[in-house]
């Protein structure tokens, strides 16, 4: 006897709790392209469809290009769809992004974050998620293999909500989660089933019988229209984001806290700001920190797009100094995370004391040292007066650097 | 060939509707009036960036009496895979999925989409309508550029000659390629419907005179069109399961005798006004080795 609330505990690496995400979602159509670190979640997916254990149609399709494209026409004929890649991957089919946002589509991606070539090199960065963000698809973060399973779930729920209708992706690491195992309590169709229904037909897909036009040239009449109402859906889904998870933890016992997670922040006087999976290291240095008398506390970023405004003002308005830790350059600026939640602070009027750092780029390891060397250099900066530090590339070696 | 009453044989309905954006002359309300006639209108169309993005009419019209996805250039072939796996995911069997593609989204940019496709096996009709340059953008060289032709890319006459992509296709032993002219609409229409009993990759490549690009008059569209192939610059055959089978005019040219020569096709065109002698020999070398291969693949 198997009742609803039944959970299988299972050991997953993030790659393999996608493809169990994929499946409980019953995704009808994968079509996917092969790419270092994301071929297990296909291959996983390949697997379960050929044991009769998803009833999908797999597209193994040639190039990521025609990935999204192939996800896109099946997502306007109706169907719910998944796809996954890392990397260049992901940057052959920026085009696509841009085309399966602009057309409302609700199509879940998983992205394994991996750096980009040259030179070659297929361990974590964030510069191929954070790369897309422009283009109208809703971006979450996971931590954790469970975190993937459960983003995944509520990713579908978010993108298929009517007053949302924008695709999502959902990253997690290279190798650190990608091919990290650890125990995930996978739940059972039954309550995903309840979770997450099948998706709704909705109005104006591609049929025969009410033929209607996708796509059409707009003239600058109408353009901002459409661009304006994507706004909107990124706008509304702050909410449904929260909603969903709330939703989750009561059916599935986890909540996550939204579009970001605090941990020991409420009274803390410094916050770290992180991203994905080094911010186990990152809570792990805050609790030595915390042991030594130092109020600080960790946000951890979910949800980048729609970016969480108001939780992150809400959190660091009372912050004597922000930390930003992150595996990302926007070249000829500074990091991605920090630009934008500078930008956020100063749009409110907030300006605590800021320091930046840009560490393990190409999956160099930050580690729990790492991080309180950086929180340690911060806090002692921010002691003498200086209040904007950085941004600091974080353990480049000087003594290579010509 | 087709006689007064031919055409009328074909369903009265129209899905190509009043009030189109096409110039004067163009070949691609022709075309695709007949395909969707073949079709019954019982067709998803996929439409990459070509000319017919602008024929279709701005938001929020339609000139297309059945549902169309626009997309971008290089991924109508793989956006068809999409659609036609959601549709038998849906149970629904009785739809065409149709790509509906120019020779730039075809040849050039959108032909590993097609090859993909192709090589899936999945059951699209793709059919790339070839003006023989890139129109939409304003007349630049394609890989179906003709050689000696003016662009705006090649203002000297192109020095390369055509890519023979129905080639490509029947090298990937699909069930049915073919090639079609506007100006034989019933031989058109006939593979069309040929096609849409076929299971796999159906590819139809339609050769599409444009007045604007290959600069003659826009009432001239069907005569350089029958031209093309009464000269055996265009050669109209059918290969199922790669059997090969010339048909409608063509079937007769085999003999280079009964073949118009090709000066009568380019030089109704301004794009081939330069010509020297010397060129047009090369065009007429390279048509009479198209010709040769056409007649070592009925042998086959």
């Amino acid at each position: 006897m198997t009742s609803r609330m039944d959970v299988k505990k299972l050991v997953l690496t993030s790659n393999y709790a996608a493809a169990y995400a994929a499946k409980l979602a019953r995704a009808e159509i994968i079509s996917a392209y092969p790419i270092t670190p994301q071929t297990t979640v296909v291959e996983k997916l390949a697997e379960f469809i050929e044991r009769g254990e998803l009833k999908a149609k797999m597209i193994r399709v040639e190039s990521e290009h025609s990935a999204m494209a192939a996800c896109i026409g099946a997502s306007a004929t109706g169907a719910r769809v998944f796809t996954a890649t890392s990397s260049h991957g992901l940057l052959y089919m920026y085009e696509m992004l841009w085309w399966a946002a602009g057309a409302r589509l609700p199509i879940v991606m998983g992205v394994v974050t991996r750096a980009i070539a040259p030179p070659w090199n297929i361990w974590t960065e964030h510069a191929d998620i954070l790369s897309p963000r422009d283009s109208g698809w809703l971006i979450f973060f996971a931590e954790s293999a469970q975190e993937v399973l459960d983003m995944i779930l509520q990713a579908y729920k978010v993108a298929e909500n009517e007053q949302v209708l924008l695709p999502v992706m959902v990253g997690w690491d290279a190798f650190i989660s990608s091919h990290t195992a650890e125990p995930v309590d996978v739940p059972s169709q039954e309550i995903v089933d309840e979770f997450l229904p099948p998706r709704k037909s909705a109005a104006f897909l591609l049929d025969v019988k009410d033929p209607v036009s996708h796509g059409n040239l707009v003239f600058p009449d109408f353009y901002m229209e459409f661009r304006y109402l994507m706004q909107r859906g990124m706008e509304s889904a702050r909410d449904i984001i929260r909603k969903v998870d709330e939703e989750f933890g009561k059916i599935f016992g986890r909540r996550y806290g939204g579009l970001i997670e605090k941990y020991r922040c409420d009274d803390a006087e410094y916050a770290l700001i992180t991203l994905g999976g080094s911010s186990g290291d990152a809570r792990e240095a805050v609790d030595k920190l915390r042991e030594n008398g130092v109020k600080i506390g960790l946000c951890r970023i979910r949800v980048i797009r729609p970016f969480p405004v108001q939780d992150v003002v809400e959190c660091l308005s009372n912050k004597e100094g922000v930390i930003v830790v992150e595996r990302d350059i926007s070249m000829g600026l500074c990091g991605v995370l920090a630009t934008e939640i500078a930008s956020v602070l100063f749009m409110n009027g907030i300006q605590p004391k800021f320091a930046s750092f840009i560490a393990g780029l190409g999956g160099r390891e930050v580690s729990v040292e790492d991080f309180l060397k950086m929180l340690d250099f911060s806090l002692k900066e921010f002691q003498r007066g200086n209040k904007r530090v950085g941004p600091h590339w974080y353990g480049v070696k000087e003594e290579v650097i010509p | 060939m087709s006689k007064p009453g031919v055409l009328r044989l074909f369903p009265e309905e129209e899905y190509v509707l009043p009030g189109h954006a096409a110039c004067p002359g163009c070949p691609i309300g022709i075309g695709l009036r007949y395909v969707l006639k073949a079709l019954e209108g019982k067709a998803i169309v996929v439409i990459p960036a070509c000319c017919t993005s602008i024929v279709a009419g701005p938001f929020p019209r339609s000139a297309f009496k059945v549902p169309v996805l626009h997309i971008a250039f290089a991924a109508a072939a793989a956006t068809a895979s999409g659609i036609l796996e959601a549709l038998e995911a849906k149970g629904i069997t009785d739809v065409h999925v149709v790509v509906w593609a120019g020779d730039g989204g075809t040849v050039d940019i959108g032909i590993q989409a097609l090859s993909g496709a192709a090589e899936r096996g999945h059951n699209i009709i793709y059919i790339c309508y070839d003006n023989e340059a890139y129109m939409n953008t304003g007349i630049q060289r394609s890989g179906a550029t003709p050689y000696g032709a003016w662009t705006t890319t090649t203002v000297t006459g192109k020095r390369e000659h055509k890519k023979d992509v129905p080639a490509i296709m029947v090298a990937h032993r699909i069930p049915y390629v073919a090639t079609a002219s506007v100006g034989f609409p019933v031989d058109l229409y006939n593979k069309v419907k040929k096609a849409s009993m076929m299971k796999g990759l159906k590819y139809i490549h339609l050769h599409a005179p444009c007045p604007v690009g290959w600069r003659f008059p826009s009432e001239k569209t069907i005569e350089v069109a029958r031209l093309a192939v009464e000269t055996g610059m265009w050669v109209l055959y059918e290969v199922v399961y790669g059997k090969f089978k010339l048909t409608g005019p063509s079937a007769r040219l085999l003999d280079k005798k009964q073949r118009k020569p090709i000066g009568e096709y380019l030089r109704l065109q301004e794009r081939f006004r330069k010509l020297s002698e010397q060129d047009v020999k090369e065009l007429q070398d390279f048509v009479d080795s198209q010709w040769e291969y056409i007649t070592k693949m009925l042998e086959r």
